[in-house]
């Protein structure tokens, strides 16, 4: 038996221990405000997605950051030439295509699209709240689906990029070509994936709303989507400063 | 407090599941899926143990054909050495003591009805569990599994065809550790999001247990880490797939030049030690997290500086993320940057110290039972400045230097890193059974577990610094043929004999462990007489934790030997108007 004599005597330690006298003063823990009438409510729902959110965002720069890393350390690396026994450079600047610049503009206009879809979401999820943004309430704009919208404007990024792929392919541009073209294909590729998957999240949205899902659970599903969408906006931006103007 | 309690039914998002893929294969509850975890790294950690016996007894016998094993020649060495430090490494310490007792427990410590994202939890064990099976099949492929070590260093990771091994398997190698990589992020993810949106009413951050601050932020460091060895695969396996160069320099292969170019050997080790070094506490801060606990317990005191203990997890949390060069001294870095990653790694030693100190002086003038758990947690302390002291040897470059490819290294690492870790799992196996399986296990086993395991260790492990300090290189496959090795033939065959009489001592935990599932003594709700809230609900706790309540917490998670108070110690859930410290 290894469970304790229940006659301990009771001795004050000899020695201080820290803090020990001190309660601690705040007295609520996180989610103290868990209410009392079933589920957690719709604001506790979305902050903990949102939470979820941003910690999921933190290995994805995590995961773009240590390429950058990469590519300015293999930036600066000389290469042997054998031939002539001397070091020399191996990077060959890409000119990205222009195209790339046209889904640049198809992206951010995506992200505001998923921005009218996200705060009319919310509006259904809470209507009681006011309307954020008064153009909302217009009933022409109301009949706008603005998460089809986005869906469409997505793919149309991804099959741009496709296009882009190929003209660098033409231009004779391929993962081995170069190290500069090496990272060219890494970054916008890595990039597609991570778009495609805020893809899937507007399918599952898409999906809620077809069968009549809770506008609660919808909101939120198109909420987080919406942060992770404006996320992959901004990314895309990054990428593509750094690919032209660090070339 | 009913409409509280009607409140935590409906609030636990998944009914309790009657069917039996539901209840225990693709279970969405916390604690199942935390024996899952610790199941899987119990399988890992025999896999690992049998590959380095296979090891030692290769360094003894090299020319010895073993049943079903056969000869094991030297490049079988060195996949084995790959193979048993990448299961270790991943899949036991890395999941054991977070993915299985974090998942199982942090919930329940913290007051929670379950993870914020019970499908993502089931999602990230299926997810390791995949990676572990991609990574053994390394082993049944043409080639075999791959022979650059757990650290993966290029070029030799980069050219599949450097040698056997290192085509397919070191494929699979690198995917199977991708793999893991998602796996852990998405565990990592609930574990930060659960700790900060679902305490109990009156969790404050300050009250939590060390153990949930461990696992708090050993998820943070995982987060920030894996991302980075994520990327550096991914580099990996297009270098070897795709035909880039970021690693690969210009380089022959049998007499014929590769088409690589410039690439760089050491941007991969920048990036793997990146994630390698705060690795190394992603395995240990969850055991700190649990012995100070166990030292609390079962010393019947407050932890002693609770608050320096928590900074001092978020300090050793911090500049884990510093010193990463002080694995690459031996590469040739500018001299100022191995000076300023000497200087970081040294700093470490100040939270650690900070950490040792006040299990110190936890244990000091106090009545120490020495129970099981105990034993291993004091083991833990140990191993813990055993280990830890060479690291100050080791973070010199002008000392790193000669003693870096020696088994000095081997020494250190094991000591701190490798078997500290384990005991922790050990000590937390035996302190959490009763709540988890309503049971108690065999003392009297424990106890020779704990001797047979703590002497052997050490038996095994500080005879490997004498190896290093009469330089003793590591990853050598055969010392027969080595004349100026002979000399140190009788220590390796010591620490040989010394690893078997270990591993066979690990079946008297498992014994104990399947034994006691079935005919332990049963155990009573609070069998040590602790505060934390895990003891304060049923054993096995029900599926929404609480039964039904939800718990408010008044009370710190250290409160033992408290003046005036009706018992030695005062639960957290205990009314304000109990007396505390």
């Amino acid at each position: 038996m290894t469970s304790f004599d229940s006659t301990v005597t009771i001795e004050p330690p000899q020695i201080s221990s820290g803090d020990r006298g001190t309660p601690p003063a705040v007295l609520d823990g996180g989610d103290s405000d868990r209410p009392d009438s079933g589920r957690p409510d719709y604001a506790t729902r979305l902050r903990r997605a949102r939470i979820g959110l941003l910690v999921a965002l933190t290995p994805v720069l995590m995961l773009f950051v240590g390429f950058t890393s990469a590519y300015i350390v293999r930036q600066g690396l000389p290469s042997f030439d054998p031939r002539t026994n001397t070091m020399v450079r191996d990077w060959i600047p890409v000119k990205l295509p222009i195209l790339l610049l046209f889904n640049t503009c198809i992206l951010l206009l995506s992200t505001f699209c998923i921005e009218f879809a996200r705060r009319r979401a919310k509006t259904e999820a809470v209507p009681e709240s006011p309307p954020p943004i008064p153009a909302a309430s217009d009933r022409d704009e109301e009949k706008i689906p603005w998460l089809a919208v986005t869906l469409v404007l997505g793919l149309c990024f991804l099959f741009g990029q496709g296009l882009a792929w190929r003209q660098l392919a033409a231009r004779g541009f391929y993962v081995s070509t170069t190290p500069s073209s090496s990272f060219v294909y890494l970054l916008t590729g890595a990039h597609a994936v991570h778009l495609a998957g805020g893809i899937f999240a507007l399918f599952v949205a898409g999906l809620a709303a077809l069968f009549h899902s809770s506008a609660i659970r919808r909101s939120i599903v198109v909420d987080v989507t919406a942060w992770y969408w404006h996320f992959m906006t901004a990314l895309w931006v990054y990428i593509l400063c750094l690919l032209e103007f660090a070339r | 407090m009913a409409t509280q309690d009607l409140a935590a039914k409906q609030a636990h998002a998944h009914a309790a599941p009657q069917g039996f893929l539901r209840k225990w294969v693709f279970s969405l509850d916390h604690k199942v899926i935390g024996l899952q975890y610790y199941f899987l790294a119990l399988i890992a950690v025999f896999v690992g143990m049998f590959l380095s016996l296979l090891m030692r007894i290769h360094l003894i016998w090299p020319t010895a054909v073993l049943p079903l094993v056969g000869e094991i020649k030297p490049e079988n060495y060195l996949s084995l050495l790959t193979m048993h430090g990448t299961v270790m490494v991943f899949f036991v310490l890395t999941t054991a003591p977070q993915g299985g007792f974090g998942n199982y427990f942090l919930p329940i410590q913290i007051g929670a009805p379950d993870m914020a994202f019970p499908v993502l939890n089931m999602l990230s064990f299926w997810t390791t569990f995949l990676g572990f099976l991609v990574l053994i099949a390394a082993f049944f492929v043409a080639g075999g599994a791959p022979l650059h070590g757990w650290t993966g260093y290029a070029p030799l990771s980069a050219l599949p065809s450097a040698g056997p091994g290192q085509a397919l398997g070191a494929d699979l190698w690198i995917i199977s550790i991708a793999i893991f990589c998602i796996g852990a992020l998405m565990g990592a993810l609930n574990f930060i999001t659960t700790t900060l949106d679902m305490r109990a009413k009156g969790m404050s951050l300050m009250r939590m247990p060390l153990t949930c601050w461990a696992w708090f932020i050993t998820a943070i460091l995982g987060l920030l880490a894996f991302g980075v060895l994520l990327s550096a695969g991914i580099l990996l396996l297009m270098d070897r797939n795709l035909g880039s160069s970021f690693f690969v320099p210009l380089v022959t292969v049998n007499g014929q030049i590769l088409d690589h170019k410039s690439g760089s050997p050491l941007l991969w080790q920048h990036l793997f030690w990146f994630f390698g070094h705060p690795e190394v506490y992603i395995a240990i801060l969850p055991a700190m997290g649990l012995c100070s606990q166990l030292i609390s317990v079962f010393s019947r005191k407050p932890i002693f500086g609770y608050k320096a203990m928590v900074y001092a997890i978020l300090s050793i949390g911090f500049l884990g993320f510093m010193v990463w060069g002080h694995h690459m001294f031996m590469s040739g870095m500018s001299p100022y940057s191995a000076f300023a990653f000497s200087v970081m790694t040294m700093a470490i030693g100040v939270p650690s110290a900070i950490k040792t100190f006040n299990w110190l002086g936890t244990l000091m003038h106090a009545r120490i039972h020495f129970s099981s758990p105990m034993l291993f947690a004091i083991g833990f302390v140990s191993l813990f400045v055993s280990g830890g002291i060479s690291g100050p040897f080791l973070a010199q470059p002008v000392l790193d230097i000669p003693l870096h490819d020696t088994y000095f290294v081997p020494g250190h690492f094991h000591l701190i890193m490798g078997v500290a870790s384990i005991f922790g799992i050990f000590a937390a196996t035996y302190y959490w059974f009763p709540k988890m399986f309503g049971r108690m296990m065999s003392e009297s086993l424990a106890r020779w577990h704990f001797w047979f395991s703590f002497i052997g260790t050490y038996a095994i492990f500080m005879p490997m610094h004498y190896l290093g300090l009469a330089g003793h290189p590591r990853r050598y496959s055969q010392l027969t043929e080595v004349a100026y090795l002979h000399g140190l033939v009788p220590l390796q065959k010591f620490i040989t004999f010394a690893a078997f009489v270990t591993i066979a001592a690990q079946f008297i935990f498992l014994i104990n462990l399947f034994w006691s599932m079935k005919f332990g003594e049963k155990a009573t709700d609070n069998p040590w007489n602790a505060t934390t809230l895990e003891w304060t609900t049923a054993t096995p706790p029900p599926h929404d934790n609480f039964g039904g309540h939800t718990p408010v917490v008044h009370h710190g998670p250290y409160e033992y030997s408290v003046p005036n108070a009706p018992r030695d110690y005062v639960m957290q859930t205990d009314p304000e108007s109990v007396p505390a410290h």
